[in-house]
């Protein structure tokens, strides 16, 4: 029987459905409405040097790479499982596409966070 | 020789029929504002490690009527994410028992709520610690 990759990608999409349903709601909060609308200052609590100073940390790295990887792993994960559901064929193609768009942005996550120092 | 038309059952709006369809639909719908807001972030990321002003070219992106829009319509659904993932989260895992009582659902999903509510507060002490 050919291996199947649903139990690795089912490990990322549990992980990431994890974090996203204790964080995901805060962090939109945050960086989404109430730096933008000024309720908290943005040259302070998402300031450049704040910022830089937390992506330039180990810790900050590893968070930083978790949530972005994560979330989009989960996210296209489900998407890919929600095409049937909306009249579109999932074929190979969109399996490539989707988990490709995962892949792609936790290797240029990784790259940028490395970068950052 | 006649060209062959199967009968395929059209997909459109089935799931509008039903009001759990509807609520299926709108749980799933949650998982593209998740990886969407990852691109935002990622982008950021991007931002902040090209310099200072690709930065806060970023934040002023943010500012826009329609970020905030979507980041409000995002933080609907993903927090409808985060309630029903709580939901279900017993029925995907095996029987719990703690001092040979056996946890029940429902104590299991007010768990996951609660440490949902912990993880909110504390990011949000984090952040604003300082920004006084």
């Amino acid at each position: 029987m050919k291996r199947s990759h649903e139990p690795v990608v089912w490990s990322l999409f549990g992980a990431g459905g994890v974090l996203s349903a204790l964080f995901g709601p805060v962090l939109i909060l945050i960086t989404g409405v109430l730096v933008p609308a000024g309720i908290l200052p943005a040259d302070d609590a998402m300031s450049f040097g704040r910022m830089q100073e937390f992506a330039g940390h180990w810790i900050g790295k590893a968070v930083i790479v978790a949530i972005i990887s994560l979330f989009l792993w989960h996210g296209m994960h489900r998407i890919y499982h929600s095409l049937h559901d909306v009249g579109v064929h999932a074929g190979t193609g969109m399996k490539i596409a989707c988990y490709g768009l995962a892949l792609a942005a936790t290797a240029i996550c990784a790259g940028l966070v490395l970068a950052v120092n | 020789m006649a060209t062959r038309k199967p009968y395929i059952r059209s997909m459109d709006g089935w799931w509008r029929r039903d009001p759990f369809f509807v609520r299926y639909m709108i749980r799933e719908a949650s998982s593209f504002f998740v990886a969407a807001y990852a691109l935002v972030l990622l982008w950021g990321l991007w931002a902040l490690e090209r310099g200072h002003n690709a930065y806060d070219a970023w934040l002023e992106a943010l500012r826009h009527p329609l970020m905030v829009l979507f980041h409000l319509v995002a933080l609907a659904f993903v927090s409808y994410h985060a309630y029903t993932w709580w939901k279900v989260a017993p029925k995907t895992m095996p029987t719990v028992r703690l001092g040979g009582r056996e946890i029940s659902q429902a104590q299991i999903s007010a768990g996951g709520w609660a440490a949902w509510a912990v993880a909110s507060v504390a990011v949000l002490v984090l952040v604003g610690w300082g920004t006084r």
